[in-house]
């Protein structure tokens, strides 16, 4: 019984055991010397893993009583989690590097972070969605606050811990309504208890409290003031861990106790997701214009997008969900390649994160200028660009299941969005001439997964690399 | 009113006054004292309910441990609560505010609270028949068998944590003596040390 319990949660036990044993054989050698070897195995795992999960394909399966779910949708998301986490951890190794940040526990406190996302979007239980919250929230808050000497790095790593704080107390709050409502804290309990007939009033306050405590976890309006400071503050390869994996297992864990829970009354989430959804698209389109910083650009423009996400998750049928995944892929995907960008912005050594030093950059260097072309146009969903493709499947699940205004709303946003994105392009191409703001080089790495993120917003035009099919069978696999 | 019902109203009024005292108290070592006759009390509270081993857990763990703690960080600490409370006057109205609306939702929801059909059933499921085997017993078999996975991941969340307050707070000095124990032990006393026989009144 239990051999076959553990052998559901292998991957998970893989990466806490390495996690472990990288904490202990670093302490007892080389210290913080043995950082830069760390990163690399630790992102050569994750690849490794994820090829691995990936590629057994397997029925469902239960363990622990129904506490984990290991099915398609789980292991879409782990997949999109742990290829985005390793490669965010190349790209991070020589920004922290020249910024004496590589300490040892940095890798290890990621892969724990990453053991808690996996168990997030695997959780049948509400005591396991949790226990994983919290295990990947307490590492995020440890990583935010990473560079200890600077005051905006030890502001943000507090203000996430605090706000990270309220929303857990939310999240319980609201679990715990919904156990005295149904008895039980399975999903598949909670499930069972819901009758027809309207919701009852208690259980509706318990749905609406444990949305919330997930709205925190994705940063959607009017749960995001943390999103800005803490993007601003943290070492930018934090910044863009960030802006990737942790977004997709908290959206991945909202679909999870949605349809799983409460699937039975889709109209009572359905609204409030809207509600969310909408203001999201909104704020994160108007409040990015006044922005010059582009780390604090980019934490407005992942409240948009997680706007755009929800948007899929408001429709409530499959074909939503399936857009969601559709829209996570492709924006965790954009988000890793215009990361590579911001990590190689810097001035004589000093790192830059002010859009105006972009001036007339395609002078300089052309084939970078193009890359960050493609990828903003993406971002913006700009047509032939796949980031246009993501926000099409969303909207179109919000036409088929009726939210037309949602949709409207949502196209509306997308063009005043685009005014930032076109900004920055305006910056590196009609500029202002003079001295080359930017002149540092740019490390291989940083390169290559640029490139590699920017071409395959132009070649995935055409099928999207199948992402489409396979989020088709994972949402199958949620919603039957 | 049987013995039971007296023990639990003198209970119940002490927890509640003492957790008043808590957020009352002028002298921040006194608030410390009055959480630990919270804790005393509602340990009282749970062996009327027969559960005894939690009660003896919480006076042994959160009285024993954690409110010394609290005592430490309280004594150490240079924190000017005098300075702190006038702030909290500062945010008083709008606390109250937000707590009132808070209190009449709760009231709105309580007013029409109803659980499940099978709700009663579901809840005892995962619970052993307490006439069966004693509560101790039950406890570890939930915890350490039906809930392992939990409980593992609890141990995670904790390592997380140390790792955090070591990360975020150890700073290594390269220009301080420290202490070398294999040193120490190998030192040799007939080289390191010299007897001399210092005769009266002469010195060395």
């Amino acid at each position: 019984m239990i051999s076959a319990d553990l052998s559901v949660v292998l991957p998970e036990i893989i990466l806490s055991v390495y996690a472990m044993a990288a904490l202990l054989g670093a302490v007892y050698t080389s210290k913080d010397r043995a950082g830069p070897l760390l990163m690399w195995t630790t992102s050569a795992l994750f690849f490794g893993l994820a090829a691995w999960i990936g590629l057994t394909a397997g029925g469902e399966q239960t363990a622990f009583g129904g506490a984990v779910v290991d099915d398609g949708f789980a292991r879409f998301a782990k997949v999109v989690i742990l290829v985005s986490a390793g490669a965010v951890l190349l790209m991070g190794k020589e920004y922290m590097r020249r910024a004496k940040l590589l300490r040892f526990e940095f890798p290890v406190l990621v892969t724990l972070s990453v053991v808690g996302m996996m168990l997030m979007v695997s959780a049948g239980d509400l005591m396991m969605l949790y226990m994983g919250l919290e295990l990947q929230s307490f590492a995020l808050y440890i990583v935010a606050a990473l560079r200890r000497d600077s005051v905006k790095s030890t502001e943000a790593g507090l203000k996430y811990f605090v706000l990270g704080a309220l929303s857990s107390g939310l999240l319980l709050y609201g679990a715990s309504l919904t156990y005295g409502y149904s008895g039980t804290t399975l999903f598949s309990g909670i499930l069972s208890t819901l009758g027809e007939g309207p919701m009852p009033l208690g259980l509706t306050f318990g749905l609406v409290f444990l949305i919330t405590g997930m709205a925190f976890k994705v940063s959607a309006v009017p749960f995001h003031m943390w999103t800005p400071d803490v993007y601003e503050g943290s070492p930018t390869p934090v910044t863009a861990f960030f802006a990737s994996a942790p977004k997709m297992a908290a959206m991945a864990l909202f679909a999870r106790v949605l349809f799983d829970a409460f699937g039975a009354v889709p109209g009572d989430w359905g609204q409030v997701v809207a509600v969310l959804s909408l203001l999201s698209m909104v704020l994160g389109a108007v409040a990015a214009i006044g922005q010059r910083n582009i780390k604090r650009l980019m934490a407005y423009s992942s409240i948009a997008h997680m706007g755009y996400a929800l948007m899929g998750l408001a429709a409530g049928t499959e074909m939503g969900v399936q857009a969601m995944l559709i829209y996570m892929a492709i924006y965790v995907t954009m988000s890793v390649g215009t990361f590579a960008f911001i990590l190689s912005m810097e001035k004589d050594g000093q790192p830059v994160t002010d859009i105006r030093s972009l001036n007339m950059l395609s002078a300089t260097e052309p084939l970078k200028a193009l890359a960050m072309l493609v990828l903003l146009f993406s971002l913006a969903g700009v047509p032939p660009m796949v980031g246009f493709f993501g926000k099409f499947y969303v909207v179109k699940a919000a036409v088929d299941a009726g939210l037309i205004w949602l949709a409207v709303a949502g196209v509306i946003a997308s063009v005043v969005g685009a005014f930032y994105y076109l900004r920055i392009v305006f910056y590196m191409y009609f500029g202002e001439q003079g001295d080359p703001q930017l002149n540092g080089t740019m490390p291989p790495v940083l390169w290559g997964v640029m490139m590699a993120s920017a071409f395959a917003m132009v070649a995935g035009v055409v099928n999207l690399f199948g992402v489409e099919g396979l989020a088709l069978s994972a949402a199958a696999t949620l919603v039957n | 009113m049987s013995v039971a019902d007296y023990a639990f109203y003198c209970f119940a009024v002490v927890t509640v006054a003492a957790g008043l005292f808590v957020v009352l108290a002028r002298n921040p070592v006194h608030s410390v004292l009055w959480l630990i006759l919270a804790f005393l009390s509602s340990a009282g509270l749970f062996v009327l309910l027969g559960a005894e081993f939690v009660a003896m857990l919480l006076v042994i763990v959160y009285v024993g441990a954690v409110a010394v703690l609290f005592l430490f960080v309280v004594m150490m600490l240079d924190v000017d609560f005098a300075e702190l409370k006038a702030q909290m006057v500062h945010y008083l109205p709008l606390s109250i505010l937000i707590g009132v609306v808070f209190l009449a939702q709760l009231v709105m929801m309580f007013g029409v609270w109803q659980s499940a059909d099978g709700a009663a059933a579901l809840r005892g499921a995962p619970t052993p028949d307490p006439a069966q085997i004693h509560n101790t017993y039950a406890l570890g078999q939930i915890i350490y068998d039906d809930y392992i996975h939990l409980f593992q991941v609890a141990g995670l969340i904790l390592l997380v944590a140390m790792i955090g307050a070591i990360v975020l707070t150890v700073r290594h000095r390269p220009n301080i003596k420290r202490q070398n124990v294999l040193a120490q032990m190998y030192r040799d006393p007939a080289k390191a040390m010299e007897l001399k026989d210092v005769k009266p009144g002469q010195g060395l």
